[in-house]
């Protein structure tokens, strides 16, 4: 009991914003993994953190207006990401000059928008929760609408799913197979604005790519088929994003008052997923080579 | 503008006997003002076994995306038999380069290849479970059906696509360059495969290459691009220095050595000459 007590403190499940934290937490984590595992398969990483640096100015501009900032980061990551697809920059260091620039202006942005907000705004500590997130002050009246969006985008994802593997797989391959290419790029460039605001409201917009991009890296290590991949991601991607949020519990009572950041342990966390399945995935293959050889 | 109304992919009725598995017409393409396919005609009937031999940038691959309907011809007409299902084609690319982390199998790739383009959850069946054992084992490839696709050799993911390819049984196979970068014994083992297929499926195959000598032993005909156009025909009537001369516009010389074709162009093409004359090569010497 007592070291289940060190873990789990006091009144933990008993607190409401640790509870709108765990909903909130739980919906972004498992739409960024499974979104990440697609976009970190077609190698748009970079573009899905652009999108979350975008979105930071929506999310900013949201505390100005005094509106609920999830709709600020929608509103303008899928305005990015629609331009993006919109672009269709098919070479791959074009594009990346023109995400490049494209987060700069977002981040550009943002910088005026939390100036203004210290300026004439009554909210302090726009900037830590636009950025980094602050999941404990998450208003349990944004429950219904995050949720709804992190089905509507596992739903869009399980739609295209196999015409997004197989166009990751080879754009000509699918085209040739009647795959409409180009849509089914939108759809999983508007799921992966989804999912990157849902992470933003979460561990804030700058470390939403953790979210997105550590569990799924860390599934490919592992898993050698589309469906288990997904499943080793979200687990990853839940896992630390829990763990995060008890720990970051935990330590108001480690150090007296001062709680440390849920972001900081839910990046720790990952990092130590990431390196583990590493390890795991590598140690695998060799095991599997030996077996072979011999 | 008036051929722009026959440009274009049109599935045939093709139940009799002797119709043609592909047949394209007058084919013209051109991108940005500049032609790369001029008044390209030929057919490959059911089971024929077909080379498309060309240098590099002499628009094999564009032809057979023309064939897939992946480019729009200016001109001309491509038929593609078809029965009930519609017009069956399988496709093996250039080379693609798949990363090693890609989470499929080989056996995920071939499925991808029955119902890819199908939207929503795939459902596991027994019947598409034996389609893609069966395009697997037709190319040899059930050893390593469990293996990371990316994780495998050049030969082995050469098969993997070919069975992609194959298992919706199509009735035209096209692919592009799939013997480069490919060594002597791999190049030699999917000839035969594909030999054997078009014998066995009466599937009609179109492959490019721009060597024709692995192909010779094995296939019934040749189709020739160079300077746009195409001629087509069995090897030995169009692998010949005359024919070639008229096509390419300039004397080259089909020359046979141990059996091997070489096809030499006799003169130093006119830019060459231009180029030198502007700035002379140089030597240097070595200390």
């Amino acid at each position: 009991m007592h070291a289940l007590g060190l873990i789990f403190a006091p009144g933990l499940l008993a607190n409401g914003p640790v509870r709108t934290a765990l909903i909130v937490g739980a919906g972004a984590a498992i739409v960024s993994a499974v979104v990440g595992v697609f976009t970190v398969m077609r190698g748009q990483s970079f573009a899905g953190h652009a999108l979350a640096d975008v979105s930071s100015a929506g999310g900013s501009a949201a505390f100005l207006l005094g509106v609920s900032p999830l709709l600020g980061f929608l509103g303008l990551a899928a305005l990015a990401a629609g331009g993006m697809e919109w672009a269709d920059i098919r070479d791959a260091r074009e594009r990346d000059l023109v995400t490049g620039v494209v987060l700069g202006v977002g981040l550009g942005l943002t910088a005026l928008l939390l100036y203004f907000d210290t300026l004439w705004g009554s909210t302090s500590g726009a900037a830590i929760t636009v950025l980094f997130g602050s999941m404990f002050t998450i208003p349990a009246s944004i429950v219904p609408l995050a949720l709804a969006v992190a089905a509507v985008a596992l739903v869009a994802i399980g739609t295209i799913y196999r015409p997004l593997l197989l166009s990751s797989l080879s754009a000509d391959l699918a085209q040739a197979q009647g795959v409409r290419v180009r849509r089914t790029a939108l759809v999983h460039a508007l799921a992966l604005a989804l999912a990157v605001s849902l992470a933003a409201m979460t561990v804030g917009a700058i470390l939403s790519t953790a979210l997105l991009i550590g569990p799924a890296a860390a599934s490919l290590r592992l898993a050698d088929r589309p469906g288990r991949a997904l499943v080793w991601a979200v687990l990853f991607g839940w896992a630390a994003t829990w763990g995060g949020i008890v720990l970051a519990y935990d330590s108001f009572y480690w150090t007296p008052g001062r709680g440390w950041p849920v972001s900081f342990f839910i990046v720790l966390l990952i990092l130590i997923a990431y390196l583990l399945a590493s390890l795991a995935g590598r140690g695998g293959r060799l095991a599997l080579r030996g077996a072979r050889e011999r | 503008m008036a051929g722009e109304r026959s440009a274009g992919v049109e599935p045939r009725e093709g139940a009799g006997a002797d119709a043609a598995a592909l047949s394209v017409r007058d084919l013209g393409v051109s991108f940005s003002g500049r032609a790369i396919l001029k008044d390209v005609s030929f057919e490959v009937a059911p089971g024929e076994f077909c080379a498309l031999i060309g240098s590099n940038g002499s628009g094999k691959t564009t032809l057979l995306k023309s064939i897939l309907g992946l480019v729009r011809p200016q001109a001309g007409t491509v038929s593609v038999i078809h029965d009930g299902g519609g017009a069956r084609i399988g496709y093996v690319p250039q080379k693609i380069s798949i990363d090693p982390y890609l989470p499929l199998r080989a056996r995920d790739v071939v499925a991808l290849g029955l119902d890819g383009a199908r939207l929503g959850w795939p459902t596991r069946s027994g019947a598409r479970d034996s389609r893609v054992r069966e395009a697997l084992e037709a190319v040899g490839a059930g050893e390593f059906a469990d293996r990371r696709v990316g994780l495998l050799s050049g030969g082995q993911q050469q098969r993997i696509l070919l069975a992609h390819a194959l298992v919706r049984h199509p009735r035209l196979l096209l692919l592009d360059e799939p013997l480069a970068n490919l060594d002597v014994r791999s190049t030699a083992e999917i000839v035969a495969l594909l030999r054997r297929l078009s014998v066995q499926y009466r599937t009609a195959i179109l492959l490019s290459a721009h060597d024709m000598n692995p192909l010779l032993p094995v296939i019934d005909r040749v189709v020739y691009l160079a300077s746009c156009c195409a001629i087509s025909g069995k090897a030995d009537e169009v692998i010949r220095t005359e024919v070639l001369s008229r096509l390419y516009g300039y004397h080259v010389d089909v020359v046979r050595v141990h059996g091997r074709v070489v096809v030499i162009a006799a003169h130093e093409p006119e830019e060459i000459r231009a180029a030198l004359a502007r700035d002379p090569v140089h030597t240097t010497e070595v200390p």
